[in-house]
């Protein structure tokens, strides 16, 4: 069975391609934006106390069709 | 400070690398989804505490990190990603190759300890600073630079060490190709 290299002595390469996977995967959702049901819910809430009676009622007008 | 407009503009400017945080964080896109409608919430709840002039990312990110920690305890990821929602939140479907690639990617960063992917994901993919992270964490610098270190070196243990030997991914490529490897 192999070892992997020695703390700090990684791959430089294997290093470089695990980082870009990983951007890639996140900038793949970053991409999307903002979906509007988020828009609308930051953008209709009057203050905190509209959010906080909101997040104490859970569930706000959560679209759960799953398109 | 009073939630202006402009403040709304940047919250919602956050939104997209929350819910990739989210999703990286619980490899779930609606879970990821919820957990952002309630970092929102909480965070305007609470708006009054954030302080002018310091850093609203982390100061976003923190609450959602918080609440996943709290839910997690709770549910234990009992809600795995068994159907692929993550890839279902892609909106470009990469190539067969590709997608196979990331589907691993995927599973070895799951195999991390949680404290492990977040840590690589908020220096590795958001973009923070060792010194955002440990404030978003709640830690010292130096342990988000060892926990970066170890996910480091396990992923590549686990995506490169064992496929170096078989020069790339065969092995899943003939999996999926033979489907019957009795």
């Amino acid at each position: 069975m192999k070892e992997v290299k020695k703390q700090g002595g990684l791959n430089a390469e294997i290093q470089s391609r695990i980082g870009h996977q990983l951007r890639a995967m996140y900038d793949d959702v970053v991409r999307q934006g903002v979906p509007d049901r988020f828009a609308e819910l930051v953008r209709k809430l009057d203050g905190p106390e509209a959010a906080a009676a909101a997040a104490a009622g859970g569930d706000t007008d959560k679209n759960n069709g799953g398109d | 400070m009073p939630l202006t407009n402009e403040l709304r503009d940047d919250i919602l400017a956050s939104v997209p690398s929350l819910r990739a945080f989210a999703i990286s964080l619980s490899g779930n896109g609606d879970r990821a989804d919820d957990l952002v409608q309630e970092t929102l919430l909480r965070a305007i709840a609470n708006i009054d505490s954030f302080q002018v002039g310091s850093n609203l990312p982390a100061w976003l990110f923190t609450i959602l990190r918080n609440l996943f920690r709290s839910d997690y305890r709770k549910r234990r990821r009992e809600v795995e990603d068994a159907d692929g929602n993550y890839a279902k939140t892609l909106k470009s479907q990469p190539s067969q190759t590709a997608h196979l690639e990331f589907e691993e990617f995927r599973a070895a960063l799951e195999k991390l300890p949680q404290d492990q992917r977040e840590a690589l994901i908020l220096v590795g993919a958001s973009g923070f600073s060792y010194e955002d992270a440990s404030a978003i964490c709640g830690c010292a610098v130096g342990t988000i630079k060892s926990r970066v270190n170890r996910a480091r070196s396990k992923l590549s243990a686990l995506l490169y060490v064992d496929s170096a030997e078989d020069f790339g991914p065969d092995n899943t490529v003939r999996a999926v190709i033979g489907g019957n490897g009795g």
